[in-house]
């Protein structure tokens, strides 16, 4: 399955990836990227990778597992 | 669909999004995406922040390398502009004399800096590019005052910059306090005093009537008869919608684009605007706007790409608004449009040493509408998941309330 990585020093708690998907990310109290998992099924790949998309500094990646 | 090409103008993140996210949906066609800049398409926020301090290099900016292009199968055209649109026959126009033949056609050339009314031979940066960018990182790398003309977030976060590299600045705006253009006037006039906490000197509410001498050299003179002596002046006072290469094309400009809520344009059904050009009707709002944020460019090429690739399931695009801002040690968010909104509450303290705080904003009935927040990424996430889904001002406030806050010490490593 394919896994997320989040490089959590360049995260800026934009949030845009939890707007996108409010299932597989989430913000800290310090407004630093949460993983709420780190797997995701292939079906939810478009979703999944417009979420990861959507983090203007490139925070957060999809890697082939 | 598969025979289809896509032609996008503009490769700024309106544009590259678009051509990204067609290929996330399966779109099979070809994919051409022109751009006027010869440089490989690069993110822009950074550029009054982050690039400008010298923090991060020009590799960190790149949103789409040659190699990515190719493999996810755009083609790139760049440094080379869009001059004229062919409508009937379905073509653009470059400045080389190129026709590009399309079937659908994406508008994504965005906005330029409003550029600055007093002519001077040197020393006075826009910024916009990576180019102004790069050149004012070198001004600021000298000495001597420096003067921002505009206090809108370009302007506030280029203060902030200067201001961290060591820099004497002043802000000058017509405006008494320049943020309330986007918080509205009430919050506006609480958060302005930001820059004269962290020694940045302001002169809101008064103009600039000219601007003399040469870099290293300058007076800024204001409406006051005030004279400012400046190294280095920078002006940032809006932006312009590209739209001027279409003025004969037949497709109806209204400052952008402007678009149904299906963002195409008016009367043209084969094409889309996106982005800071882009002009169309928010079903939410009852209105036509247009937004020159990076997350509305964003959100908007995902759902341009959405409505190629299912011309029969066409998405009608609302968003809600979202909008952030670095500012010395103040990171603002703000979702929806608190402009429009009444302002019920702030929750937390912005005078604390470490400040944080949420402001709430509803409509007349009471519904949460808007919310800015300062130093909390989780309250904003909170409100901008309530706003347009009929929450109240109140059910929101107690949930803000609720959230744990930033203790007076600095935690270890922050």
């Amino acid at each position: 399955m394919p896994r997320l990585h989040a490089d959590y020093p360049s995260c800026q708690g934009y949030g845009n990836c939890v707007t996108g998907a409010a299932d597989t990310f989430d913000v800290d109290d310090d407004g630093v990227v949460v993983l709420l998992r780190d797997t995701f099924a292939e079906r939810e790949r478009s979703r999944i990778e417009d979420a990861v998309r959507s983090c203007p500094v490139n925070a957060l990646s999809i890697e082939a597992d | 669909m598969s025979g289809q090409t896509v032609v996008i103008v503009g490769s700024s993140v309106g544009g590259v999004r678009t051509a990204k996210a067609l290929r996330s949906q399966d779109f099979g066609g070809r994919i051409v995406l022109i751009g006027s800049d010869s440089r490989l398409p690069y993110d822009k926020p950074p550029l009054s922040k982050q690039f400008l301090a010298g923090q991060w290099d020009q590799s960190r900016l790149t949103m789409l390398t040659a190699e990515q292009a190719d493999e996810a199968g755009i083609e790139l055209r760049l440094g080379n502009a869009a001059e004229q649109l062919d409508l009937a026959d379905r073509a653009v126009l470059l400045a080389d004399g190129a026709r590009v033949p399309f079937d659908i056609l994406v508008v994504a050339t965005g906005a330029d800096a409003r550029p600055s009314p007093w002519p001077v031979a040197s020393g006075v940066h826009l910024v916009r590019t990576l180019d102004d960018s790069r050149g004012l990182a070198r001004a600021l790398a000298t000495t001597g005052p420096v003067v921002v003309v505009g206090g809108g977030f370009i302007g506030a976060e280029v203060a902030a910059t200067a201001h961290a590299a060591g820099r004497n600045v002043t802000i000058v705006d017509p405006l008494t306090a320049p943020i309330g253009r986007i918080v509205g006037a009430e919050l506006g006039a609480i958060l302005t005093g930001v820059h004269a906490r962290h020694g940045v000197q302001t002169r809101f509410g008064v103009g600039v009537e000219s601007v003399d001498g040469c870099e290293g050299d300058l007076r800024v003179t204001l409406t006051n008869k005030e004279t400012l002596p400046a190294a280095t002046v920078v002006v940032g006072i809006g932006a312009i919608p590209n739209d001027g290469w279409l003025s004969s094309s037949g497709l109806l400009i209204d400052d952008g684009v402007v678009c149904d809520e299906f963002c195409r344009a008016i009367g043209h059904p084969g094409v889309f605007a996106v982005g800071d050009v882009a002009r169309w009707h928010h079903p939410g709002h009852q209105e036509d706007v247009r937004v020159e944020h990076w997350t509305n460019a964003a959100e908007q090429a995902a759902c341009v790409a959405h409505n190629i690739s299912h011309p029969n399931e066409l998405r009608s695009y609302a968003p809600t608004e979202y909008v952030w801002s670095d500012q010395y040690d103040w990171k603002i968010q703000i979702a929806g449009r608190p402009h429009r909104a009444v302002l019920d509450r702030i929750v937390g303290d912005l005078d604390a040493e470490r400040p944080q705080g949420a402001a709430v904003f509803g409509d007349q009935a009471g519904i949460l509408t808007a919310a800015v927040t300062v130093n909390w990424p989780k309250a904003l996430m909170m409100c901008r998941r309530m706003i347009g889904a009929g929450t109240t001002v109140a059910e929101c406030l107690s949930e803000v309330e609720s959230l744990p806050r930033l203790t007076a010490a600095p935690a270890a490593g922050g």
